[in-house]
């Protein structure tokens, strides 16, 4: 399968999606100019993924910002998530936060309420 | 101009530099809301608070509200007379320092017909404590559609959260069709 390898910019994460290494990763900061075009890629590539995952997914969120309107694509990448897990796959959602962003740390939790799949919250010192 | 006309001119940059001193205001703009402008003023406004020593949690709250208001400019501003669509996406956008909070502070156009639907929605935001603001949020990223212009009614909400304080508008007449929308943002500076 196609590899997504995406520098992340100042207003864009790091995108990592990679099936034969099982890396799958969103890092950095996202309020992209466009976010529904910036995140089309992503979707695509999940639902391809979808048909041939991986026995375990392990994919990771390491977000230190994003803006509201990317917060409703990252929504949309989780339940594409939770769709493989109820499939019978196994998946596991990393939530990164660093440990004085308590708001970062809320979203996850909120995610974690809203989609019905294994969410792991993980702190870290930036 | 000529030689008084130039004098009274600069009188007036004098008094309005003193008028921007004496809100405390970093920075002002009004213009069109692009995405080099919103990136340039974040980065300008991060790169102030932190010479400050801002405290970390300060300089992200006042970074997203930054963010959401000038999006909201840019994705629902309306123009001067339905014609001039080359108007739309502009606004007035102000950052002022106060001694305990920063103040965020927009003004656009907007046309009549959506003051009622926006005064709805803002009233209702402020209605809410903590936990019914989560809950909207949540509601709104599940049931909410991304609009044609991107935008996905959660900006209010998200300034709400993050500021911990009420939404303070104003709505200003400019003619029988259009009006002026004003929202200021406050961020607690020691929180």
């Amino acid at each position: 399968m196609e590899v997504i390898k995406l520098k992340g910019t100042d207003d864009t994460p790091t995108i990592i999606l990679d099936k034969e290494n099982g890396i799958f990763e969103i890092s950095g900061r996202s309020l992209p100019e466009d976010v529904t075009t910036f995140f089309e890629p992503v979707l695509n590539w999940l639902d391809d993924y979808q048909e041939e995952a991986n026995d375990q997914t392990v994919f990771a969120f390491k977000l230190v910002y994003f803006n509201t309107a990317s917060s409703k694509l990252i929504l949309d990448i989780l339940m594409k998530l939770e769709e493989m897990h109820e499939n019978g796959k196994e998946v596991l959602i990393k939530w990164f936060f660093p440990d004085d962003d308590e708001d970062m740390e809320e979203a996850g939790e909120e995610y974690a309420d809203i989609v019905d799949i294994p969410f792991e919250q993980v702190s870290y010192t930036m | 101009m000529d030689k008084s006309n130039v004098k009274g001119f600069l009188e007036f940059v004098y008094d309005f530099y003193r008028s921007m001193k004496a809100h405390e205001i970093t920075l002002v703009y009004e213009g069109e809301i692009t995405h080099q402008i919103t990136k340039a003023f974040t980065s300008l406004t991060e790169s102030n608070m932190a010479k400050q020593s801002e405290a970390n949690s300060v300089q992200k709250k006042v970074f997203h509200v930054m963010v959401e208001c000038l999006q909201n400019i840019s994705k629902h501003a309306d123009s001067f007379g339905s014609d001039d669509f080359i108007f739309a996406g502009r606004g007035i956008f102000m950052v002022s320092k106060g001694k305990s909070d920063y103040h965020v502070t927009t003004g656009n156009v907007i046309e009549n017909d959506k003051i009622e639907e926006l005064t709805e929605m803002l009233n209702h935001i402020n209605d809410l404590d903590k936990e019914g603001l989560k809950e909207l949020y949540k509601s709104q990223m599940k049931e909410g559609r991304l609009s044609e212009k991107g935008g996905a009614g959660l900006g209010f909400i998200d300034i709400a959260r993050k500021t911990g304080k009420q939404l303070d508008f104003h709505f200003l007449p400019i003619d029988e069709g259009s009006s002026f929308f004003l929202l200021t943002s406050s961020i607690a500076r020691n929180l």
